[in-house]
């Protein structure tokens, strides 16, 4: 038995078979290779056939790809997922806390604890925001958490996602899935379920209707368009909670509350589950050119005549330079110790960090302050010395545009590869809902994995995976 | 409502119904062109003008041939109303109305696109032409049966329904105006019933051949055939049968409506100015006349559907 580098979620570091695991593993090994063969195309099919395809960027209508999904699911304790969702509840309220304050008092920097320019240099700050009172008080009504873990305890954050976090419609479909193709494995575990998101989803946001709605807030979901990248997830979700999915155009400003047009002439919308960034919201607040969005929404939305959900501005919270201060803003706003670690993380825009950052490329992952999607990253341990140097360049022109980590030890589980079962690295996206009834951690979340050997670029536009997630009974 | 979705229901029945007429073309112009020693190369000139396709077809080939018709009417993406373009416009709609529809009415549309795509890939041989070109209808119609199956009789079925019997009557229509000359009382040759090619390629366009013989039986002509694709309400794809289930899902749209929109007027008028005679009636109007009559009425209404429910603004 040997040590393996990395930990391994089903078999640990040892090669010992792990709790969670015990029961699915059993029934794998009674299981016949070529059979779950044929269900891993089955399940292919299956996706292609209700269309959960995702549109790349600058491509085609002709170019909808399926998202791999493996059959073997990642397994988390209920007392491993306790642990991590009084976590994330508890990150969750601190980035709440901290927009108010952001766009408020902004107490945090009257404290000296994150330092003015970087709220004011940013460009995720929305002076639109300053003063406004966001219906319940609610800025971030959904974010995803990215965890990743290195250990049997060890979780860090590895990103937050408080603008329009994406994924939750794969959560959903991966489970729908796996309960058609193997109804068993759902008698013999006791597995959490994550099916009621779209419901807790819609009261979610129509608990945080605007004063001027009516007792039965009417939710809508704004996408934009069906050649967007997540059109198949925005249609899901309206689909899912039976409200309307509209677009910029089919929205306007009527009698000051933003209506839909709908056969029988306009209807006002209380609540806005927007799927569209806040440049692109309101040409007459922001970027003039946008076609997305609808001209005056920010006007109606200051007055309190509808719920934009997420708040404009929140990606102030979620901005890759803040998220060096989370444990710092999670102290100052809930005075307790952070439950969850974040990745040790040098702002190249300090000198010393930046001095050591340069001096250690070649072990370091650098990541653009503003990049999403795993692009415009160095993976310094897999880079080539030419990549290297293209950075080193980069660094030193504009170093408050990056910052950098060590490379993790991401855990593994293995994938149904054609070799039979082989380690691959993943991560965890579990999704939230604040509202003013609470805040609500949906047992599970979106588990992606990196499909190439080795690999740690877990992004589906860079050849990643899905796999379900699931959390077991206590 | 959204105003979008009504649009997006009306166009993916619409572009749906037009597959399946335009594949029901092909076949008629095969079966015509085997199985009839007279048929000649012309006869895909009327198909392709029943198509309503012939002008952008003579714009891109300098010759009719068999084989350019039926690639042009089966998978050419310059055609609109191609199959495989009709079938991608189709699915692009359900797509956009997704949240309107079921899961399997979604489900199998999606199913239709995925299939046509990979059968239209390549050019499709005579051999394999009879095989696919049933598998397109069977798709068209899977979607029609879970339409009927599993939607909500509400007004997003309704947005559906007008968006077939729209395009099924100006399909209908349109068969009849390339044809109209052999269908003239003083064109028909006496005693000849069923003997007559074109008669023939118009009954099998609408797929009728067997239901004409078993209403009228095996004596009759061109009066009848004609009765049978205006007014008889019992064939599914007549003028009269199409215009009824349009006033009746306009009228279903109309519940709690005080005053009728211009659209369910224009559909009333149609009918009771149209539809209402015998056929000698039409006959003494002047066929043709008839039949431009009601293909211009009925782009009307198409235009007056989109203003009365706010398709665009």
């Amino acid at each position: 038995m040997s040590e393996t580098q990395y930990f391994d979620e089903m078999w640990g570091h040892d090669e010992t078979l792990r709790q969670p695991y015990r029961q699915f593993h059993d029934w794998l090994h009674r299981e016949n290779p070529a059979d779950l063969r044929a269900k891993q195309r089955e399940a292919e099919e299956l996706f292609r056939l209700t269309g959960i395809t995702f549109n790349v960027y600058g491509r085609t209508e002709a170019e909808e790809r399926l998202i791999p999904f493996d059959i073997i699911p990642r397994i988390i304790s209920a007392p491993e997922w306790t642990k991590l969702s009084r976590g994330i509840e508890q990150r969750v309220r601190a980035i709440n806390a901290f927009l108010h304050d952001i766009y408020h008092r902004q107490e945090i920097i009257r404290a000296g604890r994150i330092p003015k320019e970087m709220i004011s240099r940013n460009e995720a700050f929305l002076p639109h925001m300053i003063g406004v009172e966001p219906p319940g008080g609610i800025y971030t009504h959904i974010v995803g958490i990215d965890l990743v873990r290195t250990g049997p305890g060890d979780f860090y954050v590895l990103e937050d996602n408080a603008r329009t976090p994406s994924g939750v419609s794969y959560m959903l479909e991966n489970r729908e899935t796996m309960l058609q193709m193997f109804p068993e494995l759902f008698s013999q575990n006791r597995v959490q379920p994550v099916q009621n998101y779209p419901t807790d989803l819609c009261r979610s946001l129509a608990a945080c209707a605007p004063p001027a709605a009516g007792s039965q807030p009417v939710v809508a979901v704004l996408t934009p368009g069906i050649y967007n990248s997540a059109y198949f997830e925005h249609a899901f979700l309206a689909d899912q909670m039976g409200v309307e999915l509209v677009e910029g155009h089919d929205l306007r400003v009527v009698d000051g509350r933003v209506a839909m047009r709908t056969t029988q002439g306009y209807q006002p919308v209380d609540v806005l589950y927007r799927r569209v960034d806040d440049d692109f919201l309101d040409p007459m607040n922001f970027n003039p050119d946008s076609q997305l969005g609808v001209p005056g929404i920010m006007d109606v939305y200051r007055a309190g005549g509808i719920t934009i959900a997420n708040a404009p501005g929140t990606g102030i919270a979620d901005d890759k330079a803040i998220y060096s201060y989370m444990p710092e803003i999670v102290e100052f706003y809930t005075g307790e110790r952070p439950l969850l670690e974040n990745v040790p993380t040098w702002r190249c825009s300090d000198p010393d960090d930046l001095a050591h950052v340069l001096e250690n490329l070649g072990d370091l992952v650098v990541k653009e302050v503003h990049g999403s999607g795993g692009y415009g990253m160095l993976i310094g341990p897999t880079a080539t010395k030419a990549e290297i140097a293209g950075f080193r360049k980069k660094l030193k022109a504009r170093p408050g545009n990056y910052i950098a980590q060590p490379t993790l030890s991401l855990s593994t589980v293995p994938i149904f590869s054609r070799q039979g079962l082989a380690p691959r690295h993943v991560d965890l996206r579990p999704f939230v809902l604040v509202s003013p009834e609470g805040i609500r951690v949906t047992p599970g979340g979106l588990t992606r994995v990196a499909l190439k050997k080795g690999s740690l670029v877990v992004n589906s536009s860079q050849g990643g995976g899905t796999k379900d997630t699931w959390v077991l009974g206590d | 409502m959204l105003g979008k979705t009504a649009n997006g229901l009306f166009w993916m029945y619409r572009y749906l119904e037009r597959a399946e007429n335009t594949a029901r073309l092909i076949e008629a112009g095969q079966r015509i062109a085997l199985t009839r020693l007279e048929a000649r190369d012309e006869e895909w000139v009327s198909v392709l003008q029943s198509a309503g396709v012939l002008g952008a077809f003579q714009a891109e080939n300098e010759t009719i041939t068999k084989e350019a018709a039926i690639d042009w009417l089966l998978r050419s993406r310059a055609n609109t109303s191609s199959v495989l373009s009709c079938v991608e416009a189709a699915r692009q709609n359900a797509r956009m109305v997704r949240t309107a529809l079921t899961g399997e009415v979604w489900e199998a549309i999606n199913a239709t696109y995925m299939r046509t795509r990979s059968a239209l890939a390549r050019k499709v041989s005579e051999r394999e032409l009879p095989k696919v070109l049933g598998a397109i209808r069977q798709h068209t119609a899977l979607v029609r049966g879970m339409t009927h199956g599993t939607m909500l009789r509400n007004e997003i079925y309704d947005f559906a329904r007008i968006g077939t019997f729209l395009e099924r009557a100006d399909n209908t229509a349109r068969i009849l105006d390339v044809k109209y000359y052999v269908l003239l009382p003083t064109a028909s040759a006496v005693g000849t019933s069923l003997d007559n090619v074109q008669w023939e390629t118009i009954l099998r366009s609408v797929s009728a051949r067997g239901g004409f013989r078993m209403a009228y039986g095996a004596g009759a002509g061109p009066a009848e055939i004609t009765e049978f694709l205006i007014l008889d309400k019992r064939m599914p794809r007549s003028l009269a049968f199409c215009v009824d289930k349009l006033h009746c899902n306009l009228r279903y749209l109309h519940k709690g409506k005080r005053k009728p929109l211009p659209s369910l007027r224009q559909v009333d008028q149609l009918e009771r100015m149209y539809l209402v005679h015998d056929i000698g009636a039409v006959f003494e109007f002047g066929l043709h006349e008839f039949i431009q009559q009601m293909l211009t009425q009925l782009a009307g209404i198409a235009r007056q559907i989109e203003i009365d429910f706010r398709f665009y603004e």
